[in-house]
């Protein structure tokens, strides 16, 4: 079954085409990675599945029209993730990850026990239990993305979107997310749409990638087929090497163009 | 990722680490109503006549219902605390309760903490409306700029959320810095116009003038009957949306997500700050500062949650503006200094104070 799927979605900003005729699905517990150039579209799909930009298609959520999903129960459903998320400085960790119950919460409601509850489990779940009563302030990056994630996890989603989700993080806290969010898919069965400007990450860990570019998409499978050099090279105008490891995830590092000073140079 | 300890903490543990909060929460609000409550009573002892402080106190108490407290106070000195003191004291506690709400409120709809309860064209419409009165109808009777007043602030409100609406071009859409900058433009309008109309009446600039430096001196139990029904409905309405002003602190598009209208209960929250405000203005004039400062003095007690914020201001903006109208009753004794000079003159070196502990809290 598919979790999240969305069919011929295009989306118009300021009167400009962000996406066109775009059809991507995850089926449930899969990690789908968008992955293209800076201005591709990507964060425009994600928050378009998010319900948050007006588009033309479709967006179906667990088969059905996210059209006719009223905004609580859609955010029930699916918890989105932006780059950049707000963090009130002076909000406890625990306060703001109980701010992902509020899909369950009335309009003139207040959380109850068991809105408490499953706030604390997804704190122990991200390990960030005994941060509860420490200010947003006070939290380093590697620890925020944690906090913004047990915020997602409260609200009890089937599907995850994340705009970017290690872009403000080095590489051991990269990894570290990144392998969180699968240890999360994998166990709780949450399906993951992700993007990830990072093609090597998007390589080990998603089990399929979208390859977008201007707005369409270019290519789309599993990570083998999508990050060819060909492909990388004609849409990024960069100059890659791909190799592929064992498992047969590969991975992407960047050439350099002209010859490094000091290189040995050609005979010729 | 994988080797991290998975430290479950007993529910024991978990526990004590909400516990300092709940407790620092009640004791917040004790300290804010032990306030309120001292306020009033020094409010009623103090002043021309002077009143006995415990026969003051046995004779509030004896009011309070199932207390029966024989009060050794003259017929006189009754007459001057429930006809003359205390109706100024409830219209005190009124006005400040809700300027300091309202201003939390505002607060929180903007994501802003250096909006106050005038706001959005509130203060300037409402200049302007008693002006209008003033110049225009005032001998048709003092009981006119009242009306004038609150008529203007809402009408100032209206006109700046219409106006920041059309700007970007959503009723219920994003653009809260919009809104903020319609505000201050109709409020630059508004009080262009109130400047014109007094630079062509100069005999009124002093009732004018004294009008908008705020004043409790007309308080009577009338005036509280008159202005309490739309003070509950907009602290009813903005104490509600408390929880609503969290989730909104995390900005719209998120909080859109989280299955929340930011725009509707924007829309909501500022149309009962207005009301809240209008209220306030119609009885008092002009009062600055109660609803800037309050709101922090709030947040320092009990942090920054709204639910816990919002009351609290409401009970410590009353308390405050009591203090401050019993100082402008009395400093000058019998003349009064007009309560926005007081509240300034208070305020300004209190916010200083607050804000220098927030910033040390802070590092």
């Amino acid at each position: 079954m598919t979790s999240i799927a969305v069919a011929d979605l295009a989306v118009t900003l300021d009167r400009n085409p962000v996406l066109r005729g775009v059809s991507c699905e995850a089926a449930s517990g899969r990690w789908l990675a968008l992955i293209g150039p800076n201005g591709a579209g990507k964060s425009t799909l994600i928050r378009a599945a998010a319900g948050l930009l007006p588009y033309q298609g479709t967006v179906l959520i667990g088969g059905a029209d996210a059209a006719a999903l009223s905004a609580r129960d859609r955010a029930r459903t699916v918890a989105y993730v932006p780059q950049e998320p707000v963090l009130p400085p002076d909000m406890t960790v625990a306060q703001y990850v109980l701010l992902g119950r509020t899909p369950y919460v009335g309009y003139l409601g207040a959380p109850g026990r068991r809105d408490r509850a499953r706030a604390d489990a997804a704190l122990e779940r991200l390990d960030v239990a005994r941060f509860a009563q420490r200010r947003l302030a006070r939290m380093s990056g590697g620890e925020r993305q944690r906090v913004v994630l047990a915020r997602a996890l409260a609200s009890e989603p089937t599907v995850l979107l994340l705009d970017e989700p290690t872009s403000m993080l080095d590489v051991g806290h990269q990894q570290q997310v990144l392998e969180l969010v699968d240890e999360l898919r994998r166990d709780g069965g949450l399906t993951v749409l992700s993007t990830l400007h990072d093609l090597t990450a998007a390589g080990q860990y998603a089990d399929a990638l979208v390859l977008l570019h201007e707005g369409r998409v270019v290519a789309a499978g599993p990570p083998s087929a999508v990050l060819t050099a060909g492909l990388i090279e004609s849409v990024y105008a960069a100059s890659v090497a791909v190799s592929v490891g064992e498992d047969g995830r590969p991975t992407v590092a960047p050439v350099r163009r002209g010859p490094a000073d000091g290189a040995t140079q050609p005979a010729g | 990722m994988r080797s991290r300890t998975r430290s479950r903490a007993p529910s024991r543990e978990r526990a004590a680490l909400r516990y300092p909060r709940s407790v620092r929460r009640l004791g917040a609000f004790g300290l804010a109503a032990a306030f309120l409550a001292a306020a009033t009573l020094v409010a009623a002892f103090v002043g021309a006549a002077d009143l006995n402080p415990l026969a003051t106190a046995a004779a509030l108490l004896d009011k309070v219902p199932f207390v029966a407290l024989p009060s050794s106070m003259s017929p006189l000195d009754r007459a001057v605390l429930f006809q003359i003191r205390l109706p100024r004291v409830v219209l005190g506690a009124l006005v400040g309760g809700l300027l300091a709400l309202a201003g939390a409120g505002y607060q929180g709809v903007f994501r802003n903490p250096l909006v106050d309860s005038g706001l959005l064209g509130a203060s300037a419409g409402a200049g302007l409306g008693a002006t209008l009165a003033i110049v225009d109808l005032g001998r048709a009777g003092p009981g006119v700029v009242p009306v004038a007043a609150f008529v203007g602030s809402l009408a100032g409100v209206a006109a700046a959320y219409l106006t920041g609406a059309v700007a970007s071009r959503t009723m219920l859409g994003d653009g809260v810095a919009t809104l903020l900058l319609a505000g201050i433009a109709v409020g630059s309008f508004l009080t262009a116009v109130q400047t014109l109309l007094l630079q062509r009446s100069a005999q009124d600039i002093q009732a004018v003038y004294s009008w908008l430096l705020g004043s409790l001196s007309a308080a009577s139990w009338q005036q509280v009957t008159e202005i309490l029904p739309y003070a509950a409905v907009s602290s009813v309405v903005i104490l509600l949306h408390g929880r609503h002003l969290d989730v909104l602190a995390v900005g719209d598009e998120e909080a859109r997500a989280l299955g929340l209208r930011p725009g509707l209960v924007r829309l909501i929250v500022i149309a009962a700050c207005a009301l809240a405000a209008a209220s306030a203005v119609a009885v008092s004039g002009l009062i600055g500062f109660v609803g800037i400062v309050v709101p922090h003095v709030a947040r320092r007690l009990a942090g920054p949650s709204y639910p816990s914020v919002l009351p609290l201001s409401l009970l410590i903006g009353a308390g405050f503006l009591v203090l401050a109208d019993t100082l402008a009753r009395t400093v000058l004794s019998p003349a009064e200094l007009p309560i926005g000079v007081v509240t300034a003159l208070i305020g300004a070196p209190a916010f200083v104070w607050v804000l220098r502990g927030t910033r040390s809290a802070s590092t």
